[in-house]
């Protein structure tokens, strides 16, 4: 019995942890600046999918969902206020390419 | 895991690896919309239909209406910035599959030991039970970030005075 | 009833920002000076009355445990005094009204999150409060607008959100160990099974996530950036307490109460704690700019805080604790004299300021008392918890680690004395004559510093029985 639950645990997180490549691979390689918050879009999603998984496999879906609920408030949040500052950054530089983000030195 | 969960949650990583090399930032966020969708339906095959909705309701909708309101209030880039760009971005993004599979691949054949004990299954409690009563500190929180969410779209969002 | 202290606020905040026209507004200053009173003197004087247990009508809507013991009454002192001094910083520096209230909404907003991080038992609430000061603090960076803020901003954004997934990820991992998200529970599961994989993935995970958020090497990154970039109340506020609550305080609660200590972890606090203090003293030495000068030098500190951490022992942890509290007062005695320096030259390039002492006599006499807490000299109070840290390391057989931590004080030293005889010292720099002694606010906050780091310093006899002993005696299973 144990065995199968986990058994679909790694399953999913097998998959799990591909979509948090993508997204990491999103946020190092990109040079457009909006991409980073998509990258760090995926990366939330894949962690609110694990977090559901975990909560089936030990039967505990009243508490995973809880905390999912909550998460994706606090989520919306933060990608509003970081798209405030790219809207901002944009109203500056006229450009989105993050090599413009290079000017703190030290 | 039955095959239905296999193909959705390939769909899924098929999503996440379109949003991310495909090169206009408009088709990036229908993809992350699609990337939504499909872990809704998995999340309602995982017996958390509230979380689908939520889901479904603000990330696919919210989030995608920040997205597009924010790419259309920037000017797109001009054109010469552009080729300049693009010109090594197939080189750049193409490792990312590369990568995914053979992580994919050293996961599957790794086999991880299961050396715990996992906690016994206790009977099903209802999710607004389980919220309102024992969570309330997360209400609370989520109604203080919510506050300083509006302070900063307000304060963020505004358009300079003209000095 | 230690619940009013995030309870009383958001009520505060939603009664100020009701449409009533001017009058509300300039109350918002006195009622947040008030707020943040309160806390010192409660967090001074353990009132039985308040801090036992909650009021009937209270627990009857707002049903949720907190329990404060000795560490928590120091994070709240910590938190009261850098609040409030952040304040009276804002009030001088913020000219316009309409952005003063904004930013004193902000900072409420801040310090409920503050408080919150300091009184919860549970993992998840723990991570809720945490994005509650994170978003604060976001917004408070990016509160001028300009050009450089908006990218330190950007890059605090990004490294706290990635610290954050990494958190959340243990989180499922624990869920799935142990069922539930409390201290208790996660602690007893981790305790109880043999440490397996699952467990070292999970526990390694979240003290990555907390390593970013604390600002230490080699997740430092974001730090410099957003300290020089701040505009002056918001930095004193993220040096003085959140990088400190955010990163230090969640790493000593969760090691101690939750993952327990074992040698791997030990281990790993001592190497991320010495390599903190070395990167960040050699880096202090070649700064120019005043605010990143002092950002690296708090990634030093903070450094000398986890090497206490990482001895083990109740005397080390007792250490850190007053660590802490010593650094959130000199830390930002020295970002207020910064703003000062800066609103009465205009400039924060250390190489165009020199001889500022003949002129702004009060801050540069607080500035050598907080250089000297800094640096460890007695009798100031920096000098104490240095000596517990070092001597900590040393009875623990960490002897290495101890002759390390006695040598980086004296490059700590070495970029202060530079930093000293730069700004203030010398001849005057050009274009300086018209500078005046900073405002009447300025001086206030300062010297009111200065006197809690010389008075702790002197009085430690009697801090080291009524504080921090107890503290140390909790740690003692």
């Amino acid at each position: 019995m144990m065995g199968a639950n986990w058994q679909i645990f790694t399953g999913f997180s097998l998959f799990v942890i591909m979509v948090l490549i993508a997204g990491l691979y999103c946020i190092l390689v990109t040079r457009n600046l909006m991409r980073v918050i998509i990258g760090l879009e995926l990366l939330i999603k894949a962690v609110t999918l694990l977090i559901i998984v975990a909560g089936y496999v030990t039967g505990q879906t009243a508490l995973a969902q809880s905390l999912v609920i909550t998460l994706i408030i606090i989520e919306v949040v933060v990608i509003a206020v970081a798209a405030g500052v790219i809207l901002s950054i944009y109203r500056h530089n006229e450009s989105l390419a993050a090599s413009n983000l290079t000017s703190l030195k030290g | 895991m039955t095959l239905i969960d296999i193909i959705l949650l390939t769909a899924m990583v098929v999503a996440a690896s379109w949003t991310v090399m495909t090169r206009s930032l408009l088709k990036s966020t229908i993809g992350l919309a699609l990337t939504s969708a499909i872990i809704t339906i998995i999340m309602f095959r995982l017996d958390s239909p509230l979380a689908a909705v939520f889901e479904l309701s603000v990330c696919t909708g919210l989030i995608t209406a920040v997205f597009v309101s924010t790419i259309s209030l920037t000017k797109p880039l001009t054109h010469k910035e552009i080729i300049k760009l693009s010109k090594d971005r197939a080189k750049r993004f193409w490792y990312m599959p590369v990568i995914m599979l053979a992580v994919g691949a050293a996961l599957i054949s790794v086999k991880l030991p299961v050396d715990f004990k996992m906690p016994l299954k206790l009977a099903q409690s209802d999710v607004r039970s389980v919220l309102w009563n024992s969570r309330q500190l997360d209400i609370f929180g989520q109604i203080v970030v919510l506050l300083a969410g509006v302070f900063g779209i307000v304060l963020l969002f505004k358009e300079r005075k003209k000095k | 009833m230690p619940s009013l202290f995030i309870l009383i606020p958001i009520f505060g905040i939603i009664i100020l920002n009701l449409p009533f026209g001017r009058l509300l507004k300039r109350c918002a200053f006195w009622y947040a000076f008030a707020l943040f009173s309160l806390q010192i003197i409660l967090a001074i004087t353990h009132n039985p009355f308040f801090w036992s247990g909650e009021l009937e009508s209270i627990s009857k809507f707002f049903n949720v445990s907190f329990t404060i013991d000795h560490l928590g009454f120091l994070m709240l002192l910590s938190i009261g005094i850098v609040c409030l001094s952040s304040l009276v910083v804002s009030r001088y520096v913020i000219t316009d009204e309409d952005e003063r209230f904004n930013f004193i909404n902000l900072l409420i907003i801040a310090s409920i999150g503050l408080c919150g991080i300091v009184m919860v038992k549970d993992i998840f609430s723990m991570y809720v409060f945490l994005e509650v000061t994170a978003v604060s603090s976001f917004i408070l960076i990016a509160f001028d607008r300009g050009r450089h803020a908006l990218e330190g901003a950007f890059k605090y954004i990004v490294m706290s959100s990635v610290a954050s997934i990494m958190m959340l990820s243990s989180i499922a991992l624990f869920i799935l160990l142990s069922g539930d998200t409390s201290f208790a529970s996660v602690g007893a599961a981790l305790k109880g099974s043999a440490p397996g994989v699952i467990s070292q993935l999970a526990i390694v995970i979240f003290l990555c996530g907390l390593f970013i958020k604390g600002g230490l090497v080699p997740f430092h990154g974001w730090l410099p950036d957003a300290y020089a970039t701040a505009p002056a109340p918001a930095a004193v506020l993220l040096a003085g307490i959140i990088t400190k609550a955010c990163g230090v305080y969640t790493l000593i609660r969760l090691v101690t109460s939750v993952f327990g200590f074992s040698s791997e972890i030990k281990a790993v606090l001592l190497v991320v704690g010495t390599l903190s203090v070395l990167v960040g003293a050699f880096a202090a030495l070649g700064q120019n700019n005043f605010n990143r000068m002092l950002g690296y030098s708090s990634i030093s500190q903070i450094g000398y805080i986890i090497l206490g951490l990482g001895t083990g022992t109740a005397l080390g942890i007792a250490g850190a604790a007053f660590h802490i509290f010593n650094h959130a007062i000199f830390k930002s005695q020295l970002f207020v004299n910064a703003a000062a320096v800066r609103v009465a030259t205009g400039t924060k390039d250390m190489n165009d300021m020199g001889g500022l002492s003949s002129k702004m006599p009060v801050t540069g006499a607080t500035s050598i008392v907080a250089m000297l807490s800094t640096c460890g000299v007695p009798p100031m109070a920096g000098f104490w918890s240095k000596l517990i840290i070092i001597v900590a390391l040393w009875r623990s057989g960490n002897q290495i680690y101890g002759v390390i931590a006695i040598l980086a004080s004296i490059l700590t030293l070495a970029y202060m004395l530079s930093m000293q005889r730069r700004v203030f010292f010398g001849k005057l720099g050009p274009g300086l004559e018209n500078v005046r002694e900073a405002n009447f606010g300025f001086s206030a906050v300062s010297i009111a510093l200065s006197v809690i780091t010389i008075a702790a310093g002197v009085c430690f006899p009697a801090i080291f029985n009524k504080f921090l002993m107890p503290l140390a005696e909790m740690f003692l299973h």
